[in-house]
């Protein structure tokens, strides 16, 4: 690899370093079909500019059934949008925005196993894009609560046929969001933290 | 208009089946990162392990990249942001940090990961970040 040198290099912001203070980073994921809005998710709770990571993935993770058609046989690159929020000063969230296809997640190490929790975005325009993500969730073991994308024209259900439609464990949350705003995206992550903080009083779900 | 239905799944079994060909689940063994923890353990590099440099500057025998890391990471960077900053994929920081730590030019600070039972307090701490932001 041809490196640039490190006096070209751009790092954070002086106003975006962590304190050194911070001892540690939790994550969450936000997961969700093409073009559901997680990079928009990102970047309207981010402090800082999101970031995107790559991870190249070679022709053994490509399967059969995607749509890379002719050029199934060649590396393909994989981005992942993320961004960051202080909790305290001792204490940093980070935020991925990941795609939804399973074969993707196991490029980055840890993603899933580790994460706090997942916001499964959800689009009701293609709302049959979002089931084979939620079901590889519960089968990991993975918290999540269903946050509907409201796109000027998605069909509108009431969210009490959404959540059958989804066939949700009663006790998961889905909620309208607008991931464009940051009141809104940030009341998603709350409604996430408090179904973890849920799940702590009533010990694991199993 | 009905909207299509989806059938719940059940936690798979431990160790989940995980069918290799496919290249999913459990990580293929070259993408396990094993770096040497703060104390010499051995820990797996995660996107949001927090690395630091020991100096304020890189030593004189650092290499280029070595010392584009060593600068960004004057205050706690978590490798996914080296990852970004460096354009270099996330595989291909566990070489450079794993080189650095040996050479004790950087401190890594493991991540919080996900319990089987959530930690109360540290949710109570985000919740209280998120109502701030
Ligand atoms: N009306 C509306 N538009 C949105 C909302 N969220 C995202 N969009 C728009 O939808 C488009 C796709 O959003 P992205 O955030 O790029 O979606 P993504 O999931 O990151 O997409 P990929 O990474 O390509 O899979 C953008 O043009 C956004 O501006 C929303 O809540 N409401
Ligand atoms: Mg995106």
């Amino acid at each position: 690899m041809d490196f640039k040198g490190s006096d070209t290099i751009p790092g954070p912001r002086a106003e975006d370093q962590l304190p050194h203070t911070t001892q540690a980073a939790a994550k969450i994921v936000i997961v969700g079909g093409f073009g559901v809005g997680k990079t928009t998710m990102v970047g309207s709770v981010s402090e800082i500019k999101p970031l995107t990571t790559e991870e190249t993935m070679t022709q053994a993770g490509i399967g059969v059934d995607d749509n890379f058609g002719s050029d199934s046989k060649t590396a393909t690159t994989v981005a992942m949008d993320f961004g960051r929020i202080s909790i305290t000063d001792q204490l940093v969230l980070y935020l991925f925005g990941t795609p939804g296809q399973q074969r993707f997640w196991f490029l980055w190490n840890g993603l899933f196993e580790g994460a706090l929790g997942a916001v499964v975005l959800v689009d009701t325009r293609r709302l049959e894009v979002s089931f084979d993500v939620m079901g590889r969730l519960e089968e990991r073991g993975v918290p999540f609560v269903v946050a509907i994308n409201s796109f000027p024209d998605a069909p509108r259900y009431p969210i009490e046929e959404l959540r059958t439609a989804l066939d949700l464990a009663p006790d998961i949350p889905i909620m309208e969001c607008d991931a464009r705003r940051r009141a809104s995206s940030r009341d998603v992550l709350m409604t996430l933290m408090r179904f973890l903080h849920s799940l702590a009083m009533t010990g694991s779900r199993t | 208009m009905t909207p299509p239905q989806r059938q719940r799944r059940n936690p798979a079994p431990e160790p989940a089946p995980q069918p290799s060909q496919e290249g999913e689940g459990k990580p293929n063994p070259e993408r396990m990162y094993v770096v040497a923890g703060p104390d010499g353990e051995r820990a797996e590099l995660d996107l949001v392990t927090l690395i630091v440099a020991r100096a304020a500057d890189p030593p004189p025998s650092a290499t280029p990249e070595q010392a584009a890391l060593l600068r960004l990471c004057a205050a706690p960077l978590s490798v996914a942001e080296l990852s970004a900053y460096l354009s270099l994929p996330f595989s291909a920081m566990g070489t450079l940090l794993t080189e650095l730590l040996t050479a004790e030019l950087v401190h890594a600070r493991s991540p919080i990961v996900r319990q089987a039972v959530p930690d109360r307090s540290l949710l109570e701490a985000v919740m209280n970040g998120l109502q701030r932001l």
